[in-house]
């Protein structure tokens, strides 16, 4: 029994003193069951085992905070009895195997949680990494085939997807990155949480059938004798089906309008298990589950992969006795499968019936507060990690050409040949579709608006993880600040790589604690987020690359403000304590360095005055034009207000400032009728088709415009 | 007058079709699963992806009851609007001829575009000009038109505006009555100067002004 | 009895998909590869295979700018499937 049982629990990923506590809590071994249940709630993937207690670090307070972190998602209060919902999700080993289906089943994943709250699913953004595109096959393969997962999961199920980022690093050539993002609107009454209550209540599975999804590992405990050309029956690749989804959604939201749910939870990873072990834990109840009652798409399934599966397209509801019948009615007129499975009951064991029997008994305590948490052990490297990447520029170029160049470069092109692929203006919220603005603007019923942006830099980050992480936070914030936005609150992904290396460990504690510092600084919570760990190849880890996604507001979505520049003769002035690097830029980059050498340090009260200048310029409309100076720095920034505006500019660099160094969120381009601008330094004015950087170069807006299109549309192979 | 809106399962923008008819008049939305048209004056078949693009984008929503009542209202000289789906569904169902193919570039496509009015003579574009420019959104991958027959067109893109590939730049037609009118640009979302331009308005407003301030019954 | 329908553009219509597979394949070292076109399968059980066309021309294609092809059960195998 004992060598059995050994080798059962590491195929599963347990390590024997994980699996000996198991048994010390339990007082006797596990089953099947159980053990197949537990390797799942104790992976990393679902129990945050190397990284929950460093996120304590994070703030998670506000005022306007009414979900904070634990439940599907965080929501921020944004006046008028509406709450929005948010968070970020990775999907990036599912999209390393199979992009479309990783990517789609991503996104539809971070719709789930959103709904799950309560909120209507109201934009998604995305953030990708990849490795060099214009050098990989395989990175501009993952490109299209994950971008067109975005976009036909986001399109077919009527929610915009309104911005995003994209990004071509050497270090994510074998471990690329798909963190997608959801906001969702709710009144604040129909907001949900997922602690199941009420011994007696009833436990209702809703939406698609439950196949063999996502087993995998697990499958060595299958009884059935399986042979070869098995392998169908057990898809590793989970396939995602928005019109299902879609008509959940419409489902869920109505059964929350009618009041009908004492609680919703949607199934993601580790599937039944989690859901209903959070549930139960929440609400500091037990749950009995009957698999024979759950819907399967299989024939012959057993009770360990029924709770195990990772099956799209379901959530899952508590619901008052009484009330059953009205919600299977609602579910039946949105064609959505509901299936009563289990019920809720005393004494906080998790029960697995099959029909009468129990299949497996433990307590939840055991599945969700009794897996050790590790600390990590975080040693700064003394040796480089990242090698450099290949040299694009000799250096001996002319600052009008660099500039060309970096217009051109995949990191800083036009995206339009990936936002053209996603439905932005559905749902009829959008006051600002992608590139009219640094953030997306969405209006609410009273003329208010959102913003949001997602942002990261990983090349920075691995320079100098704390400083690194906090820029994402500043530049993030800026970016609201230009459209007129104050920061309500943040969701976080830290892609990272194997944590149990010091140096990993290291960027990591480093990261969270830069990310902690900015939030303390400009006062916003952190109401949610989600951790990918273990992105490391034989070569080495990815960029330490935490992704930062803001929700704001602002008073007046018709004054939201844009990147162009507008009137001939305006002034463009400077603002913000902007003094850049050139480590970590990208033009570093394109000169063949690797990522090394000091980023510029953060003065928070100058950053926040920045942000507030700006914020209230735009919000008065004494600025017409509100743009952050981020990759590329003074020249590039300018030279997109350019080419959003279709005017030239003729300014002057400010004395020391370096063309293309940079200091993301601690710069901006403003531009407005002089008067307007008085307290800002001013730098130049606006007019002519030319681009004219005193002593340092003069091009034509037109050769902005196409060196700008062409960079990423090369890599896309448009057609039309 | 009142709009009627089509929902079906997997519809999108039919709450944007709902608000952009209430600006030029009332507008309630119709279940699919009804046989029923509460005495609506004009039926807008909406965009999205209705049954999920199942089998063929319209395929198996032309089946839908409402869509029954639909066709006899087109056959009696009703208003009918098909929307992006709506016009595939009103094409798969034979109220509008030819049929939508995948764009050219295989690819979904969301860009605002300069449509031309071809034909200002239509219930659907008696408040434009012949000629007039029209900047309206796109989002589709199955956009691209074909009729192997010559059809009534009321709407092209304008030169170098064709997004899919369309026989002839053929963004709108009507059938030959000119009461059902289809087109894969989505004026609902051309009605509001907050979200974009407002040019799509007109063919809302020609609608109404076909039918006359009558009060909704 | 089981029966295949195959469903493909109609001769002459522009045929995107079938043209990007087509290019696609001598880039992988496939030549000598000519008139590729995608279509759709259908498979389905059926009590009473006469109503099959019916089936097509209604609802499985649109014969606007679709062809179709009925295939039963032994045609099928004729044509060398993995009997299910």
């Amino acid at each position: 029994m004992a060598t059995g049982s050994l080798s059962r629990h590491r195929a599963l990923g347990l390590t024997d003193y994980e699996y000996a506590r198991i048994g010390e809590r339990l007082g006797r071994e596990p089953n099947d069951v159980e053990l197949a249940m537990l390797s799942l709630m104790w992976s990393e993937h679902c129990a945050y085992k190397h990284s929950r207690k460093l996120l304590r670090r994070l703030p998670t307070g506000g005022p306007r905070v009414v979900l904070g972190p634990g439940e599907n998602a965080g929501a921020v209060d944004v006046g008028g009895g509406l709450a929005v919902a948010f968070k970020v999700e990775s999907h990036n080993h599912p999209s390393a195997v199979e992009p479309f289906q990783g990517a789609a089943t991503g996104v539809g994943g971070i719709l789930r949680d959103v709904f799950a709250v309560g909120a209507r699913p109201i934009a998604v953004l995305d953030s990708l990494r990849f490795g060099e595109a214009a050098s990989s096959e395989r990175s501009r393969y993952l490109l299209e085939r994950v971008v067109a997962g975005i976009g036909h999961y986001g399109n077919s199920i009527g929610v915009p997807t309104v911005g995003g980022e994209v990004y071509f690093e050497g270090s994510y050539e074998h471990n690329c990155l798909v963190n997608a993002m959801c906001l969702g609107l709710a009144p604040r009454r129909r907001l949900i949480r997922s602690a199941a209550t009420g011994p007696g209540n009833v436990l209702v599975l809703l939406g698609a059938l439950t196949g063999r999804d996502g087993i995998g590992g697990a499958s060595v405990l299958a009884s059935a004798e399986l042979g070869e050309g098995d392998e169908a029956k057990r898809p590793s690749v989970q396939i995602g089906d928005p019109f299902s989804e879609k008509k959940l959604m419409e489902c869920c939201l109505e059964l929350l309008d009618r009041e009908l749910l004492v609680a919703l939870q949607d199934l993601g990873a580790a599937g039944l298990t989690s859901s209903v072990a959070e549930m139960a834990s929440k609400g500091g109840v037990g749950i009995d589950v009957d698999v024979s009652r759950v819907p399967p798409r299989e024939a012959g399934m057993e009770p360990f992969e029924i709770m195990i599966s990772e099956s799209q397209e379901r959530m899952l509801c508590v619901v008052a006795p009484e009330r059953v019948g009205e919600v299977l009615a609602v579910c039946e007129r949105w064609e959505t499968l509901a299936t009563a499975i289990g019920s809720v009951t005393d004494g906080g064991r998790l029960r697995v019936l099959d029909g009468s029997g129990v299949v497996g008994d433990l307590p939840v305590s055991v599945l969700v507060d009794d897996c050790p948490l590790y600390d990590l052990v975080a040693v700064r490297p003394s040796d480089p990690v990242y090698a450099p990447p290949p040299a694009v520029l000799t250096g001996r170029e002319s600052p009008a050409d660099v500039l060309l160049a970096l217009l051109g470069a995949p990191n800083i092109a036009s995206r339009r040949p990936v936002y053209e692929q996603y439905d932005s203006i559905v749902q009829s919220r959008t006051v600002r579709r992608p590139d009219d603005a640094d953030a997306a603007v969405l209006v609410l019923p009273d003329g208010s608006a959102i913003a949001v942006s997602i942002d990261g830099n990983g090349r920075r980050v691995a320079c100098d993880p704390r400083l690194g992480a906090a820029e994402a936070v500043y530049e993030c914030a800026a970016n609201l600040a230009c459209v007129g936005a104050e920061p309500l609150g943040l969701t976080n992904c830290l892609n990272f790589g194997n944590p149990e290396k010091p140096h990993v460990a290291w960027q990591l504690v480093e990261a969270v604690e830069g990310i902690a510092e900015a939030c303390e600084a400009l006062g916003v919570p952190v109401v949610g987020g989600n951790v990918s760990l273990y992105n490391e190849a034989p070569s080495g880890p990815i960029f330490p690359t935490p992704v930062v996604g803001i929700v704001g507001w602002l008073p007046d979505a018709a004054r939201a403000g844009r990147i162009g520049f507008v009137q001939e003769g305006d002034a463009v002035a400077l603002v913000g304590p902007f003094a850049p690097s050139l480590s970590g830029s990208e033009v570093e980059k394109l000169r063949g360095r690797p990522p090394a050498g000091r980023l510029p340090s953060a003065d928070a009260s100058a950053v926040r005055d920045a942000l507030e200048a700006v914020r209230s310029g735009v919000r008065t409309e004494a600025l017409r034009s509100a743009h952050d100076i981020a990759e590329g720095g003074l020249a590039v920034a300018i030279a997109e207000c350019c080419v959003a505006g279709g005017i030239g500019a003729r300014v002057s660099a400010p004395a020391g400032v370096e063309l293309f160094a940079e200091a993301p969120g601690r710069g901006f381009l403003v531009s407005g009728p002089e008067p307007a601008l008085a307290d800002f330094p001013i730098i130049g004015r606006v007019g002519g088709s030319e681009l004219k950087i005193a002593g340092q170069l003069t091009l034509p807006v037109s050769s902005l415009r196409e060196a700008r299109a062409r960079g990423l549309a090369e890599l896309v192979q448009i057609r039309c | 007058m009142k709009f009627g809106v089509v929902r079906f399962p997997g519809s999108c923008d039919d709450v944007d079709a709902l608000t952009a008819a209430e600006r030029v008049g009332e507008a309630i939305m119709l279940w699919h699963a009804e046989r029923e048209l509460h005495g609506v004056d004009a039926v807008i078949v909406p965009g999205g992806f209705s049954y999920g693009d199942y089998l063929r984008a319209g395929a198996i929503a032309r089946f839908a009851p409402v869509m029954e009542e639909v066709a006899e209202f087109a056959a009696d000289g009703g208003l009918v609007l098909g929307i992006c789906n709506g016009f595939q569904v009103l094409c798969e169902a034979g109220l509008l001829p030819g049929a939508l193919l995948p764009n050219v570039s295989l690819r979904f496509v969301c860009r605002q575009v300069e449509l031309q009015v071809v034909d200002a003579g239509s219930a659907f574009t008696a408040a434009c000009e012949p000629g007039e420019r029209l900047s309206i959104p796109v989002k589709h991958t199955t956009g691209r038109y074909y009729s192997p027959r010559p059809v009534r067109v009321l709407l092209r893109y304008a030169p170098g505006e064709n997004p899919n590939g369309s026989q002839d730049d053929i963004a709108g037609v009507c059938n030959e009555r000119g009461n059902v009118f289809g087109l894969m640009p989505h004026p609902e979302h051309a009605v509001d100067p907050l979200t974009g331009s407002t040019d799509g308005l007109k063919i809302f407003e020609s609608m109404r002004a076909q039918l006359g301030d009558r009060v909704a019954v | 009895m089981r029966a295949r329908v195959l469903v493909r553009p109609k001769a002459g219509i522009l045929d995107p998909q079938g043209q990007a597979v087509e290019r696609a394949l001598p880039a992988l070292g496939f030549v000598g590869v000519r008139n590729v076109h995608v279509g759709r399968l259908i498979e389905l059980d059926v009590d009473d295979p006469a109503r099959l066309p019916e089936m097509c021309e209604r609802l499985l294609a649109n014969p606007l700018i679709e062809e179709y092809e009925i295939l039963t059960a032994a045609q099928s195998a004729a044509a060398g499937d993995r009997p299910r």
